[in-house]
C-alpha cells in the first residue's frame, strides 16, 4: 500500500511530500524524503518489543507507570516538564495543562536553540514570511550560522533556493545565495557567495551591515578581528540594498553563540533597517519538527512561548531563571518530565547529573541516555509514523501529520492526559 | 431547566422593550414553559441575550505572534488558577483560556475573529479548542489571495465563485473577509493601492473590482454573514473619500464596512485628521446594504494587528515601537505594532471622537455594531465603559474635559446630545450582530432561540452594571455568578459549507502544485480533529 502526502515531522522544514510504502507492516519504500527523513522512518518504524513502560527499570504496565509517574509529580515541590519539540500539539497542550496543576516549571527545547530569536522578537517584533513566499518572490537568500545542507536537507531544494515560483519562474537562476559561517560547510557549495566569519565576532559584523546599509561610514580598522574585509561586507550591504524581496535565515551558529539575544537581535534590527529600503524577511531555521509548535501552543496557553513558572498559579516568563539548564544545574527541580527529548545526552553534564539524582519521568519513542536514568520511563508511539496530529513548520505553518503504521504503544498525549487525570486526583482538585 | 422570573427583559429581535417577562429554559435552548429546574429571581434586574461580538481579533497566528511578541503586556495582569478554570494572562492580547472567561464575565457568549489567512486556519481552530465557554468562528481573508486576483483578472467570475466556496469548507470559516484588497497583495514587493481604482500590477484587477465581485459572491452563494470589508487606506487622513467610493462602488450590494472609525478621516495625508463622520454616516443612513461596526478607541496601551501589512509599516513608522510583518504565501499578509493612545493627543482624540460620532449619528441602530476591532482601538473589556459614554451624557461631557480640546472642538462630538437607552445598546451588543452575522439561534431570547441569557443588576452606573453581570449563562447553563466562573464548558465553532462546482478542484490543485509549499491534500481543516462542536450554518 503506498501512502502519499506524508508528512515528515523530523526537522523544521516537515515537508509533506513524502511517498511511503507499507508492505505486511512494514515500510518497504519511501520517495521524497531526504536522508535524515529516511532514517527517521525507518529508525522508528518497527520497534514492538520494548515494554510500554519501565519502573526502577524493571517492565511495568501502563496503570502501574502512569500511578507511579503521578505520585512523583504530585510530590515534588518544584516539577520541571521539559522538551515536547518532537510531539504534536496535542500532547504540548496537555503538558501546559500539567504544569498548571503541578505548579511547576515548563521549558521546551527552544530555551536551547532558538530562545535568542525568541526574545529578539520580544523587543524588536519581526519581519518575516512564509517558506512559500521564499520560493515565490526571494531574489537574494542568505543563511547565517546554518548550515541547511546537513540539518535541513531539502530546505534549499523545497524552498529557498532553486524551487520556481510565482515571481521566481527560472528558480535557482533568479536567486543569489549567500551562506555565512564560521567553516566552509557542504552548504558552502550551493551558495554564490562564501563568507568566513571568525567565531564570536556576529555581532560586529551585523552591526557594521546595518551601518553600511544605512549609508554610514565604516572602517576597515573596525572589522580586523571578524575575518571579513570592508570591501566583501559592503557588497554583500549592496546585495540586499538591491535585493527586490531578501530572506535572512539565522541559525544556532547565530543564536547559541557569544552574544546569544544581542546577535539575533542585531539581525533582527538588519532586517527591520532593510525594510526601509526594500522587502526583506528573516526566518528562524527551527531544527526540530514541532519546536515551533510548541512555542505557539505555550503563547496561546501561557502568553509566554519558553521559560514559564506556574508555582504562583499564573504564568512567568523568565529565561535564565525558568529555563531548564539553569534550573537543572542549580539543582532546584526535585522531580522531572521529559517528553520526546534527551537532555541527558544533550544539555551540560550538570542538567543530567541533576535528573539522575531526583525523580526523572521519561515519555520517548525509544530508549536513551535520559529513559535509562528515568524513575519511570514510558515508551510512546511516534508523532507522525504511529499518531497523528498537529505540527507548526519552521515558519509557523501548521502542519496535520498522517499516521503510517499502527503501533502497540500510547501516544504522547495519551500518556499525558492520563498523568493529568491522575495527578489532579492525587491533588485533589 | 431553568427559569428566570421577572426580569426586564430587552430583547430587540422580537419587540420586548423592558417589559417584565420570565423566560423558560430547557435543553440549551428558550422555550415557551418549563416545569420543575432551578429559578432565577431576576426581579429589578436587566435581561438580554447574551453579547455578540461581531469582529475582533481573538485567536490565530496573527494573535498569536502578538502574544509572543508583548510579554510587558502580559505581567501586570494575570489570571490564576483555580479548581474550576486555567490560569492566563491579559493585557491587550489575552491567552486563550483569559479571552474566553473575559468575555463570558463580561455576558459575552459569542465572538468572531475578523481576520485569519487560510493557511492559518488551522492555528485558529487549535486555539479555539482552548477558548472556554463562547461560540466563535472566524471570518477568512480573500481579498488578497492569488488565485482569485488571477481569475480576475482574466475576467472568470465564476471560478471565483467556486473557489470562494471551496475555500470557506476548507478552512471552515464563517465569512468572506477583505483586508486592504490589492494593497497587501502589493504590500509583498512593498507597494500599496491608493484608491479602488489602482492596478494591481501584474494582475490586471482593481479593489473596486475584487470588492463587487466578493460582495456578489457572498449574495450568490448565499453566506450568512455578507462580505466583510476593511477598506483600503486604513488609518490615513483623508481616507473618507476612498471609504465612501467604495460605498458608491458597492451599489447596492449588501456589505459589511468594518471598523469604520479608522476609515472617516479628512485632512491630507501625513497631516493632521479632521472628522468625516457626517458625510459617511449620512450616506449609510440613506443607504439600507450598507452595515458597519465602529472600532472605538479608548485611552491607553494595546496592540494594533491588522491583516494590512503596509497599515503595519506605516505604524511603527509613526510609533517607532517594535513592529511583525507576515507575508503568507499566495494569501494575505499581516503586521502587529504596540500603541497607546492618548487623550492629550490630538490625532487620538480626534479618533475617539469620530468612533462616538458614529455611534451618535448612524439613525439605525441595527447596521452599527459595537466594537473596538479588539485589540486595535481597545481591549474588548472596554466595552462597558463604551456604553456608560453612549447612555449616559453627562459622563460624556465629562470625558471630553480631559482630551485634546482643540482636536475635540474640530468634531460634531460636543453638540450631540443622544442618548443610548437599554433597547439600542441591546442592538448594537447583540440582537444587531447577531443579525448581520445571520445567526438565527442568536441575539434573542425568542421560543428556539440558544439560552445565551446575561442578566444584569440595575445600576445607573452604566459600566459598572455591564463589567459585572449577575448572571451569565450559556446554552442553559448557569456559567457565570457575581463575577466569578461557576462552571467551564467549551462553546461551538460555526462554519460554513456552500454548494460549488468541484470541477475548480483540479485548477486549485494545479495552483497548489505552483506556488503553494504544502500540498493540497494537506491543506483542509479535517473537521473531526479541529472543529469537535461545530454547527453548520445554512446557506441560502
Amino acid at each position: 500500500m503506498q501512502i502519499d502526502h506524508v508528512v515528515c515531522a523530523f526537522c523544521g522544514c516537515v515537508c509533506d511530500d513524502l511517498s511511503v510504502t507499507v508492505e505486511d507492516g512494514r515500510i518497504t519504500q519511501i520517495k521524497n524524503a531526504c536522508v535524515l527523513g529516511k532514517a527517521w522512518l525507518q529508525g522508528h518504524a518497527n520497534h514492538t518489543d520494548r515494554p510500554v513502560a519501565r519502573i526502577d527499570g524493571q517492565p511495568a504496565t501502563l496503570e502501574q507507570a502512569v500511578d507511579t509517574a503521578a505520585r512523583l509529580l504530585a510530590q515534588a515541590r518544584y516539577p520541571m516538564i521539559y522538551g515536547l519539540s518532537s510531539t504534536t500539539c496535542e500532547a504540548q497542550r496537555q503538558a501546559v495543562a500539567l504544569a498548571e496543576v503541578l505548579g511547576g516549571c515548563i521549558d521546551c527545547c527552544t530555551s536551547v536553540c532558538h530562545g535568542p530569536s525568541g526574545m529578539a522578537l520580544q523587543g524588536l517584533g519581526e519581519p518575516t514570511c512564509t517558506l512559500g513566499e521564499v520560493k515565490n518572490r526571494a531574489d537574494l537568500v542568505v543563511y547565517w550560522g546554518s548550515n541547511p545542507a546537513d540539518s535541513h536537507p531539502r530546505h534549499m531544494a523545497r524552498y529557498a533556493v532553486t524551487p520556481k515560483g510565482m515571481f521566481t519562474p527560472r528558480g535557482r537562476k533568479d536567486r543569489t545565495v549567500v551562506l555565512v559561517d564560521v567553516r566552509p560547510t557542504p552548504s558552502a557549495r550551493a551558495a554564490d557567495v562564501f563568507l568566513q566569519i571568525r567565531p564570536g565576532k556576529d555581532f560586529e559584523v551585523l552591526w557594521a551591515l546595518r551601518a553600511l546599509v544605512k549609508g554610514q561610514p565604516v572602517e576597515e580598522a573596525s572589522l580586523a578581528d571578524t575575518g571579513l574585509t570592508l570591501a566583501q561586507l559592503t557588497d554583500l550591504a549592496e546585495r540586499m540594498k538591491r535585493a527586490r524581496f531578501g530572506v535572512l535565515f539565522i541559525g544556532q551558529g547565530l543564536t547559541q553563540s557569544r552574544g546569544k539575544h544581542m546577535n539575533t537581535s542585531a539581525a533582527f534590527l538588519l532586517v527591520r533597517d532593510l525594510n526601509a529600503i526594500t522587502k526583506f524577511a528573516l526566518i528562524p531555521m527551527r531544527g526540530h519538527g514541532n519546536v515551533t509548535g510548541i512555542d505557539a501552543v505555550m503563547a496561546w496557553q501561557t502568553g509566554f512561548p519558553f521559560g514559564v513558572n506556574l508555582s504562583l498559579g499564573y504564568p512567568r516568563f523568565n529565561p535564565g531563571e525558568f529555563t531548564m539548564v539553569d534550573v537543572l544545574s542549580r539543582g532546584e527541580a526535585d522531580a522531572a518530565l521529559i517528553v520526546a527529548s534527551d537532555p541527558v545526552a544533550n544539555l551540560p553534564r550538570a542538567v543530567g547529573k541533576r535528573l539522575a539524582e531526583i525523580p526523572t519521568v521519561a515519555l520517548d519513542t525509544h530508549e536513551s541516555e535520559t529513559t535509562r536514568v528515568a524513575r519511570v520511563a514510558f515508551t510512546t508511539a511516534t508523532a507522525g509514523i504511529h499518531v497523528e496530529g498537529t505540527v507548526y513548520r519552521m515558519d509557523n505553518v501548521p502542519i496535520r501529520l498522517r499516521q503510517v503504521l499502527p503501533s502497540p504503544y500510547p501516544s504522547d498525549e495519551e500518556v499525558l492526559r492520563r498523568l493529568l487525570a491522575r495527578v489532579k486526583e492525587l491533588k485533589a482538585c | 431547566m431553568l427559569r428566570i422570573l421577572n426580569g426586564e427583559v430587552y430583547d430587540p429581535i422580537n419587540g420586548v422593550n423592558g417589559e417584565v417577562r420570565d423566560i423558560c429554559v430547557q435543553d440549551g435552548k428558550v422555550v415557551a414553559d418549563v416545569q420543575g429546574g432551578r429559578t432565577i429571581d431576576a426581579r429589578g434586574m436587566v435581561v438580554m441575550p447574551g453579547g455578540v461580538d461581531m469582529h475582533a481579533h481573538i485567536a490565530g497566528p496573527k494573535v498569536n505572534l502578538a502574544r509572543k511578541m508583548r510579554p510587558e503586556d502580559h505581567r501586570g495582569d494575570v489570571m490564576p488558577r483555580t479548581p474550576l478554570t486555567r490560569s492566563g494572562v491579559g493585557g491587550s492580547v489575552p491567552s486563550t483560556f483569559t479571552t474566553g472567561y473575559r468575555y463570558a464575565l463580561m455576558g459575552y457568549t459569542t465572538a468572531f475573529d475578523a481576520a485569519v489567512a487560510p493557511l492559518g486556519a488551522r492555528h485558529a481552530h487549535e486555539e479555539f479548542l482552548d477558548t472556554p465557554i463562547v461560540d466563535k468562528g472566524f471570518f477568512v481573508l480573500m481579498g488578497n489571495n492569488e488565485f482569485i486576483l488571477q481569475r480576475l483578472g482574466a475576467g472568470e467570475r465564476e471560478r471565483v465563485r467556486d473557489f470562494a466556496a471551496w475555500l470557506l469548507e476548507a478552512t471552515k470559516a464563517y465569512a468572506i473577509k477583505l483586508v486592504n484588497p490589492g494593497g497587501v497583495e502589493l504590500w509583498k514587493f512593498r507597494g500599496n493601492v491608493h484608491t479602488i481604482d489602482d492596478e494591481v500590477a501584474g494582475f490586471g484587477t482593481t479593489p473596486r473590482q475584487i470588492m463587487q465581485t466578493m460582495a456578489d459572491v457572498a449574495m450568490e452563494l448565499g453566506l450568512p454573514h455578507r462580505v466583510h470589508i476593511h477598506c483600503n487606506n486604513l488609518g490615513i487622513a483623508g481616507n473618507w473619500e476612498t471609504t465612501l467610493e467604495t460605498m458608491k462602488a458597492l451599489d447596492g450590494r449588501r456589505a459589511h464596512l468594518t471598523h469604520i472609525q479608522f476609515h472617516s478621516y479628512g485632512g491630507e495625508p501625513g497631516g493632521l485628521f479632521t472628522s468625516k463622520v457626517a458625510e459617511l454616516a449620512e450616506y449609510v443612513n440613506t443607504h439600507p446594504n450598507l452595515s458597519v461596526d465602529v472600532g472605538q478607541v479608548m485611552f491607553g496601551d494595546t496592540t494594533s494587528m491588522t491583516g494590512d501589512g503596509p497599515l503595519g509599516y506605516l505604524l511603527y513608522q509613526v510609533t517607532g515601537r517594535k513592529w511583525a510583518n507576515v507575508d503568507i504565501e499566495t494569501e494575505e499578509g499581516c503586521g502587529i505594532v504596540p500603541i497607546e493612545y492618548k487623550d492629550k493627543n490630538y490625532i487620538h482624540t480626534t479618533q475617539w471622537a469620530i468612533g462616538l460620532e458614529w455611534f451618535l449619528l448612524v439613525q439605525d441602530p441595527w447596521r452599527i455594531a459595537l466594537t473596538t476591532d479588539h485589540p486595535n482601538g481597545a481591549s474588548f473589556v472596554a466595552y462597558p465603559r463604551i456604553i456608560r459614554l453612549l447612555m449616559d451624557r453627562e459622563f460624556r461631557r465629562e470625558m471630553m474635559q480631559k482630551v485634546h480640546q482643540k482636536a475635540l472642538a474640530k468634531t460634531l462630538l460636543p453638540e450631540l446630545d443622544r442618548e443610548y437607552s437599554l433597547y439600542e445598546i441591546a442592538i448594537i451588543t447583540r440582537a444587531g450582530p447577531a443579525r448581520l452575522l445571520g445567526l438565527k439561534h442568536k441575539g434573542h431570547l425568542g421560543v428556539g432561540a440558544d439560552a445565551d441569557i446575561t442578566i444584569y443588576a440595575k445600576d445607573e452606573d452604566r459600566e459598572k452594571m455591564f463589567a459585572t453581570p449577575r448572571y451569565v449563562i450559556k446554552d442553559g447553563r448557569v456559567i457565570v455568578e457575581d463575577g466569578h466562573i461557576r462552571e467551564e464548558t467549551y462553546g461551538r465553532t460555526f462554519y460554513v459549507a456552500p454548494a460549488y462546482d468541484q470541477a475548480i478542484e483540479a485548477e486549485i490543485r494545479d495552483h497548489f502544485d505552483k506556488y503553494y509549499t504544502l500540498c493540497f491534500e494537506n491543506y483542509p481543516v479535517q473537521l473531526e480533529h479541529y472543529l469537535p462542536q461545530h454547527e453548520v450554518v445554512a446557506c441560502g
